[in-house]
């Protein structure tokens, strides 16, 4: 055997009730090797890591570490055995400092009581190390998402970890903050830790990953170098179909040349604190996309017209009409539709079922003293999981046990179905497999035909070049720019968000 | 015969699925115990006119509790903490009601004013508790325990101060009825209120939407306030319906002793409340709720209660076999232990298959 070899893993199977989520996966990692995981939805990525981790149990198969065979039953013996895991929520206490985090668990000790100074000063020590910038002193909620994933591994580092695994650790990362957390999974890559790295990102996947392990329905469909699988050929291993549907999508985007009629009209609308006073007009069946770096204030943007956050200066009309908007459901009667960012914690209801999570804001809508019957929700439901193809055991299923993109979808049918004239989609691919992110992508497009007016936010550029016809740049908390037609390219949406240190020059 | 195996779990999987699985069985145990230990538990006979058994009483001496648990599951679920005042606002509810029929008086054989004056005035405090209550949580965002626990605390000296330190007594026959009997119906009037509490807050959710409100804000409050849900009035909503509902039941108590006793109505009820909620497979963080549960966590408490006083254990060291037999009910519905029984069955079910080749 390969002595380098620092974690294998062979014929790994793994059902859940009668469907295989996992059949004879083979997997292995090197010492010093960033090794990328890769695969759309429900492939298997997921439940890979978590076999590995400890957090199921596998049907068969064998986990070696090294040259022993291990076999975990918990993630705390996964951490002892030499595996260690960072989410891409991070399951750190943000109300303890930064050193406590470090150190929480297994506190060095003088005499029964737990020794600060040291846990100080190891922790300056391991920031150090780590190129962290942050002082062990300061509280975890005080850091940004990368600060505090950053220390999630060095916490991870610390405990003598060889095997590293990262699950989508730069999706809530904007473009500076994951140069960053690349240097350090470099610089581990030195020291000898093998990383596994999942993302969804092709472009950081071949910035760092040496290696690259596809999986596909449960299934392994192989390892390659990285240098030697052109991308092409890692999407279509990785959708296992060809991709016209991929590039279908360019040149559907139509210059928009209807009547300007404008539903949105934003005057000098403000929120203290997220997004500084802006203009803007959204006009039916037209794709507005806002773009900028992460906490530029596109989602604040929007939630600003919603009313998730209530605006505190100037005017908007809906419609021709001024309104003052004090709650989501003024705005939803408004004819209005919001897609929140964070799927987890302001989308999906988790332990009610699809069909409850479908018709809730119709629901809503309609008040509580007028129910829906069974036969209308069913109906509705029926026909989201059909028309968006939404895979789900039942319509009766609880939404929790959905992967994240059929989770998105179910969220999305829930909007549809209260039929809005003015939809918001923030991040509504982030976190998707690369044939869903397609399926909503024509979705909009359709929504927009039919003469809707919709917002679209997305990190990724390109995406948003493909749907949009409009783009408005914003930069730290304020709208900058707006650019439409001949003037939409990449190369000047890069040059509106970047504006700002040419100006402070 | 592999296929019937298989069937067989399938089926033993389906049942124990059920969410009032294991309520069920828990209070069947307690029947058991029962009829084992007196074997004539389920005999109902008449006397003077009036049903008499084990388990009329059980359901007659439940009513209050069944009530209040109904109440303790709405609030539970809307705001993911329990009301522990209810006992109190009985307490305060009952002496409303016996001061106005009194007329400020200790002891009364007339009503001083109108029946129904005295129990709407009694509603009308309830109501005021429990919107105090909500303002506290869903407003302040204190947390529920520590809300209630105001009036948990002040309800009974308030009770004290409206019949100024005395237990006011009803002599009147008209206000034993709710407590008693109606006319010549063999059926105790309590078991009737509670039907009525039951079918009153059960038709209610069915016919609008209040439960998936519920469910959804005890959830998810963030993402109920997206899809256009008040979470904060809902919850408001949750502790008046709570507080009504144990004005009801402090009615029902005080009819019962002809009386107000600020002391002693309700005493330590909120405690078996907020049980009958948990043992009815009700998480008490919050989120999906079983009304059909509470109901017969309640009454698997009452029997509990019942079969002790019937084996001649004293008032005092009561709680202490209670706490055992709960300790047994709480780790039966634990899920580490569900997970280990299915466990068990499907070790069965394979070794089954094993003989079978």
């Amino acid at each position: 055997m390969n002595k380098k070899i620092v974690l294998s893993v062979k014929n790994i199977s793994k059902s859940f009730s009668g469907t295989k989520a996992l059949s004879s996966v083979d997997f292995s990692l090197q010492k010093g090797e960033i090794h990328a995981l890769m695969g759309e939805n429900g492939a298997g990525k997921s439940t890979l890591i978590k076999v590995i981790t400890g957090v199921y149990k596998y049907d068969e198969g064998e986990i070696h570490i090294g040259e022993r065979k291990i076999c975990n039953h918990s993630p705390q013996e996964a951490q002892e055995n030499g595996i260690s895991t960072v989410y891409q929520e991070i399951n750190l206490c943000p109300n303890l400092t930064v050193a406590e985090n470090l150190f929480i668990g297994r506190e060095p000790k003088r005499m029964g009581f737990i020794n600060w100074k040291l846990i100080n000063q190891k922790s300056e020590e391991i920031l150090r190390n780590l190129n962290i910038e942050v002082s062990p002193t300061q509280m975890l909620a005080e850091c940004s998402i990368a600060i505090q994933q950053m220390i999630a591994i060095a916490r991870a580092v610390d405990m003598r970890c060889k095997v590293l695994i990262l699950d989508e650790p730069t999706s809530s990362l904007d473009k500076e903050e994951v140069e960053k957390l690349f240097e350090l999974m470099k610089h581990l890559k030195k020291e000898g830790v093998g990383i596994v790295f999942v993302t969804h990102f092709l472009d950081q996947v071949y910035e760092v990953c040496d290696k690259i392990t596809v999986l596909r329905n449960g299934k392994f469909v192989g390892e390659y170098e990285t240098d030697k699988l052109p991308r092409v050929q890692l999407v279509a291993k990785m959708m296992g179909k060809d991709l016209d549907s991929i590039s279908n999508i360019k040149g559907e985007r139509k210059e928009f040349s209807g009547k300007r009629i404008p539903f949105i009209e934003a005057e000098g609308l403000g929120h203290q604190g997220t997004i500084k006073p802006f203009c803007l007009a959204i006009h039916k069946g037209e794709v507005i996309g806002l773009t900028g770096l992460l906490g530029s204030g596109r989602s604040e943007m929007v939630r600003a017209i919603y009313g998730a956050d209530k605006a505190d200066s100037g005017k908007l009309k809906v419609n021709g009409k001024e309104v003052k908007i004090h709650a989501p459901i003024e705005a939803m009667k408004l004819g209005m539709g919001y897609l929140p960012e964070d799927r987890k914690r302001d989308g999906i209801i988790a332990d009610l079922s699809v069909r409850e999570n479908i018709i809730i804001a119709m629901q809503a809508i309609r008040g509580m003293l007028k129910p829906m019957s069974k036969k209308e929700m069913e109906e509705a439901a029926n026909t989201y999981i059909d028309l968006l193809k939404i895979k789900t055991e039942s319509r009766e299923t609880p939404i929790k046990y959905l992967s994240g993109g059929n989770q998105q979808k179910v969220i999305i049918g829930r909007w549809l179905l209260t039929n809005p004239q003015y939809l918001i989609l923030d991040e509504p691919t982030r976190g998707i497999d690369i044939g869903t992110k397609t399926e909503i992508q024509k979705l909009v497009l359709e929504l927009a035909e039919k003469g809707k007016a919709v917002t679209f936010i997305s990190s990724e550029l390109e995406e948003m070049l493909r749907t949009c016809s409009r783009m408005v740049v914003l930069r730290d908390g304020g709208k900058v720019g707006e650019i439409e037609s001949d003037d939409l390219t990449q190369d000047n949406i890069m040059k509106t968000i970047a504006g700002g240190e040419q100006e402070n020059d | 015969m592999i296929e019937k195996v298989g069937n067989r779990k399938h089926c033993y999987k389906k049942i124990t699925e059920r969410r009032l699985f294991m309520p069920l069985v828990c209070l069947f145990i307690v029947l058991l115990a029962n009829v084992i230990k007196t074997p004539d538990f389920f005999k109902v006979s008449i006397n003077n006119g009036v049903l008499y058994g084990y388990t009329i009483d059980i359901l007659n001496r439940g009513s209050e509790l069944i009530i209040l648990s109904i109440g303790m599951t709405l609030v539970t679920a809307a705001s993911g903490g329990q009301d522990i005042s209810v006992g109190a606002v009985m307490a305060v509810a009952a002496a409303v009601c016996c001061q106005i029929l009194s007329g400020g008086a200790v002891t009364t054989n007339t009503f001083e004013n109108p029946l129904i004056i005295a129990i709407l005035a009694a509603f009308t405090v309830s109501i005021l508790c429990g919107m105090f209550n909500g303002f506290l949580v869903a407003r302040l965002h204190i947390q529920p325990m520590v809300a209630t626990l105001i009036l948990y605390t002040a309800g009974r000296g308030i009770a004290q101060l409206i019949t100024k330190g005395q237990i006011t007594y009803i002599r009147v026959d008209n206000y034993k009825i709710l407590g008693g009997y109606i006319g010549s119906c063999p059926v105790p009037t309590p078991i009737f209120a509670a039907i009525m509490t039951v079918i009153i807050v059960f038709l209610v959710i069915k016919n609008t939407a209040l439960g998936l409100y519920i469910e959804c804000v005890g959830i998810n409050g963030s993402a109920s306030r997206l899809v256009g849900l008040n979470s904060a009035m809902l919850k408001f909503l949750t502790y008046i319906i709570c507080s009504l509902l144990a004005g009801v039941a402090g009615i029902v108590a005080s009819s019962r002793i002809y009386s107000a006793d600020a002391n002693n109505i309700g005493l330590n009820l909120e405690m078996d409340a907020i049980l009958a909620v948990a043992l009815g497979g009700n998480i008490l963080s919050g989120g999906k709720f079983s009304l059909a549960g509470s109901v017969i966590g309640a009454i698997t408490i009452q029997a509990l209660t019942t079969t002790l006083y019937a084996m001649k254990v004293s008032a005092d060291q009561l709680p202490v076999y209670k706490a055992i037999v709960v300790i047994v009910i709480v780790i039966l519905q634990s899920p580490i232990f569900k997970k280990y029984a299915a466990g068990l069955v499907s070790k069965r079910a394979a070794e089954g298959i094993e003989g079978a080749n």
